[in-house]
């Protein structure tokens, strides 16, 4: 079946459900389908090779004041599915007498439309595998593999219509040396180039060398560091959990407390961005709202505006500029550090490749805890001199992106999430390495 | 569509009549329904109804194996699925890990029922909804409070499990949950503190909402959020600590749980979860922790958030230890994992759905009960802190470094509860710290617990696991409070 094909079965859908709406009734119908490919690897072997093929319809029902929201999986079969969604959609009238007036009830009255399809010509998994498992031959490989089409479709009885498809591919991986000395990577997009695989795959080979040697043990303390934007992303990410969403900001929750009442600063060059325009993630909500091309989160430092979902927006009196209360496709801004020079200007301390389950130490104190891990090196006069043994981190974000922060790279580097919990995601961060004169270890 | 196993069942028979030729095969039907409801701030959200159905084929041919989802249970369907299951077989076949003939073969035939004293449809959704604003009205006590959340959810998930061998697992699993969060501000400091059931996850029906005191609970949870954001900073320092609970099933989960995971000791969650401290020469010798730490998988306890009748490979579930008197004995593998490493393991491939294969999880993992009463524990104690459910964890890829933060915090002082503590937080080494415990409660001090968003695995997935402890006491612990 072709993209097209999918988009009008699914308008087909809604249209046969919002046929049987009654009175002053209004449906939002939307769905989350997925073909995927994923292999998981170990020791450069497949471990586990799966299928998935997943289809989940949700239904807002909306009756004046208020409103009751289902869901349930469709079968692909364009008739049953109509029954399907039929049924679901009599369950939901029969609960929106019970459920109260809702005060926060938001929907877009405007009807839009929107279509954006993301292609990618992509071999079958097995030729990827076995492309891949070449390539990485003598090299001890764990990871996965995930490809496929992921679509989003949005439909309503008062006119919207979007749908949002891409057929991708996710390389996720790492390589080791023994027990957790290893180094990490990601090949993601829609471009299949083995040539570039084997870039990536040579480059960690040369890492794994540095790999080798005897693993330097430091003990807790301040050390000056550079975050590689992988481990930019664990730091980002944490403020991604609870910092921007406006509802978070309105009950004194978000971890960005002090900086949104302008008590502290981050670095004054440091600009962080929701890039709705990015277009890998939808630019519509669930309640059929258009999102904005970028939201400026923080600017020269300072405090921007709150990330707003439509339940927030009609709480707090905001315009809707999200679909969420978390970024989806973060990008923060480049400096002027060279990443040919980041060693140089680090002269002597920490490259952090990566960063791993970070999490809140202190909310208040916007202080966060988590480990290195792969990738991370002791570096002495500008050169990786050893492997790193893993530390635990525990710091402020106002102190490592406020005073701390010395440099951002020059470059910058586009990470498509690998997460898979909700399905494939389309989340992604744009963002560069970052030099700092000191991160506190305490473990 | 909303019909439960014996639908399934049909649905399994018309699969048996085609299904193609393999080595072996199973079919893993779901069908899951959920609802959803809170109050917050004494206005409901949106209620929400969820149902999911589908099926895992899982082929075995030659020395491949291969998995394939579908929520198309058609006859044409689900051997649609059985096709793309035996591509990946044939993937796995050309370049796999390991030879298929490895997967466990399952004829069992078993059912399980969650235990269910009050079904969820016993009350309707008006009277499930009176009662959640009547307890978000509870939590409004104070000006200071600033946001208020009370919840209940339902989730039954039918399962039936098939295979070419004969087997036939029928299991029924339902979970009533339910909650309160207060959120108080003041003076630059916020502080949440959760209750009325919120950290007491089990298996069963509207009765785990009584037990969950959700209306009564109510001025307790936004008292003590009122008193944490006026309470002072934890002190920082090596002390001793008393876990309760609560905090001891995080504890459990992170630092034994995980670590013992046959998957991560093979290598499979290097790139992902991580790997293990614990090596295959360490079963049966290795000092895990002091005599007095002694750890069951238990998937047979009634109502623990994990019990089952079979893991989701058919292999029957049973009670094993997995250390005893401190010594380690066995890891959590299922029988394919066992096969791989030699080593003998626990009825534990696991999946968190219908469109995940299984692998090597957590089920009920118990810290058995000792013989002192927990005032006895605190009078032990010169100088430490006692700490109560977890808000905060994290732990490196081996599962040996960790630091966990906590709601609650009493100083003890001259074996007596002192005053309240907030932002309580301790780190440690998982293989020092199990040395260290002095003090595990008796059987009256045991509460069944467990943790609902277990997460691992590529492609990802969650899962509910039980864990049930009683208050433990470690010495020589290093212990901090908040603030930058």
């Amino acid at each position: 079946m072709s993209t097209t094909d999918h988009a009008h079965r699914f308008f087909e859908l809604a249209d046969g459900l919002n046929a049987h709406l009654q009175g002053d009734e209004v449906l939002f119908t939307g769905l989350d389908r997925e073909s995927s490919d994923f292999v998981r690897l170990n020791q450069n072997r497949v471990r586990q090779a799966c299928n998935v093929q997943t289809a989940g319809l949700s239904l807002t029902l909306i009756d004046g004041e208020r409103q009751v929201d289902g869901a349930c999986e469709l079968t692909g079969d364009a008739e049953a599915d109509l029954a399907l969604g039929r049924e679901l959609l009599a369950r939901l009238r029969e609960r929106i007498p019970h459920v109260p007036d809702d005060p926060y009830l938001n929907i877009s009255t405007e009807p839009s439309a929107s279509e954006t399809l993301l292609t990618a010509e992509l071999p079958p998994a097995a030729e990827a595998i076995g492309t891949l498992t070449d390539l990485a031959d003598g090299l001890d490989l764990v990871g996965i593999w995930a490809s496929g089409d992921i679509a989003e479709g949005l439909a309503s009885s008062l006119g919207h219509r979007h749908w949002h498809q891409s057929t991708s591919f996710n390389l996720d991986w790492s390589c080791y040396l023994d027990r957790d000395k290893a180094v990490k990577d990601g090949y993601s997009g829609f471009e299949w180039e083995p040539a570039r695989l084997a870039e990536r795959l040579d480059r960690q080979r040369e890492r794994l060398t540095v790999m080798a040697r005897p693993e330097r043990t430091i003990e807790p303390g301040r050390y000056r560091a550079f975050l590689a934007p992988a481990a930019m992303q664990e730091l980002i990410d944490m403020l991604a959990w609870g910092g921007f969403g406006l509802r978070d900001h309105r009950t004194r929750q978000t971890p960005l407390r002090a900086l949104a009442d302008g008590e502290v600063r981050l670095h004054p060059r440091l600009a962080l961005t929701e890039d709705h325009g990015r277009g890998l993630a939808p630019r519509f909500t669930a309640e059929g709202f258009p999102l904005p091309e970028r939201v400026a989160l923080i600017e020269h430092g300072a405090f921007g505006r709150c990330l707003v979902d439509a339940r927030s927006a009609k709480e707090y009196g905001e315009a809707v500029n999200a679909a969420a209360d978390d970024p989806q496709s973060i990008a923060l801004s480049a400096g002027d550090l060279p990443a040919d020079e980041v060693l140089a200007r680090l002269g002597t301390g920490l490259y952090i490749g990566n960063l791993w389950y970070g999490n809140w130490s202190d909310r208040n104190a916007c202080r966060v805890t988590g480990m290195t891990r792969f990738g991370s090196f002791w570096v002495e006069n500008g050169e990786l001199a050893a492997p790193l043994a893993v530390m635990r981190f525990d710091d402020s974000l106002y102190g490592l992106l406020g005073e701390r922060l010395e440099a951002l790279t020059r470059e910058r580097e586009l990470l498509l999430s690998a997460d898979t919990y909700d399905g494939r995601s389309t989340e992604s961060a744009l963002l560069p390495g970052a030099l700092v004169s000191g991160i506190d270890l305490a473990l | 569509m909303f019909q439960a196993v014996s639908d399934l069942r049909s649905v399994a028979t018309a699969f048996r009549a085609v299904a193609p030729k393999a080595d072996y095969w199973t079919l893993r039907l779901v069908e899951e329904s959920g609802e959803g409801l809170a109050v917050r701030d004494d206005v409901a959200e949106p209620a929400s109804l969820g149902l999911s159905r589908g099926a895992m084929l899982t082929v075995v041919s030659g020395a491949g194996l291969g998995y394939a989802a579908t929520s198309d249970l058609s006859p044409a369907g689900l051997r649609a699925a059985f096709d793309r299951a035996a591509e990946a077989a044939a993937l796995h076949a050309r370049l796999g890990l390991f030879d298929a003939r490895f997967q466990p073969r399952s004829s069992l035939r078993a059912e399980y029922r969650s235990p269910v004293a009050e079904p969820w449809e016993s009350q309707s959704l008006d009277q499930k909804l009176s009662l959640l604003f009547d307890a978000c009205a509870g939590l409004d006590i104070d000006g200071r409070i600033v946001e208020r959340t009370a919840w209940m959810s339902h989730h039954r998930a039918d399962q039936l499990l098939v295979t070419s061998d004969g087997g036939d697992v029928r299991q029924r699993f339902e979970f009533v949950d339910s909650g309160l969060a207060a959120t108080a501000h003041a003076d630059g400091q916020t502080q949440t503190r959760r209750g009325g059931g919120a950290d007491v996850p089990r298996q069963g029906g509207l009765e785990r909402v009584a037990a969950g005191r959700l209306v009564e609970d109510a001025e307790r949870v936004a008292g003590e959020a009122i008193a944490l954001v006026e309470a002072p900073e934890c002190p920082s320092g090596r002390g001793d600590l008393v876990l309760l609970p609560s905090q001891m099933a995080l504890q459990i989960h992170e630092s034994i749980g995980h670590p013992l995971e046959l998957d991560r000791i093979l290598g499979d969650e290097r790139n992902y979860a991580g790997l293990s401290f614990v090596t295959p020469d360490m079963f049966g010798t290795y000092r895990y922790g002091s005599s007095l730490l002694n750890v069951t998988f238990d998937p047979t306890v009634s109502g623990e958030l994990a019990s089952y009748a079979a893991d989701d490979d058919g292999t029957p579930a049973k009670r094993v230890h997995l250390i005893r008197d401190g010594i380690l004995e066995r890891p959590l593998g299922g029988a394919l994992s066992q096969r791989r490493a030699g080593l003998t393991g626990s009825a534990c491939a696991r999946a968190c759905g219908w469109h995940r294969p299984p692998i090597d999880r957590m089920a009920n993992i118990n810290l058995q009960p000792n013989e002192e009463g927990f005032d006895e524990l605190i009078a032990r104690v010169e100088r430490g802190v006692l700490m109560d459910t977890n808000r905060s964890w994290s732990i490196d890829d081996s599962r040996n470094k960790f630091q966990f933060g906590c709601e609650w915090g009493r100083l003890i002082e001259d074996g007596e509860l002192r005053g309240l503590v907030r932002n309580p937080g301790y780190r440690g080494i998982s293989a020092r710290f199990w040395r260290n415990l002095d003090g595990v409660g008796g059987r009256e001090t045991l509460e069944v617990r467990g943790v609902r968003n277990c997460g691992k695995g590529e492609p990802n997935q969650s899962v509910y696991v039980g864990h049930a402890s009683p208050p433990c006491l470690f010495r020589d612990v290093e212990i901090f409070g908040g603030g930058r």
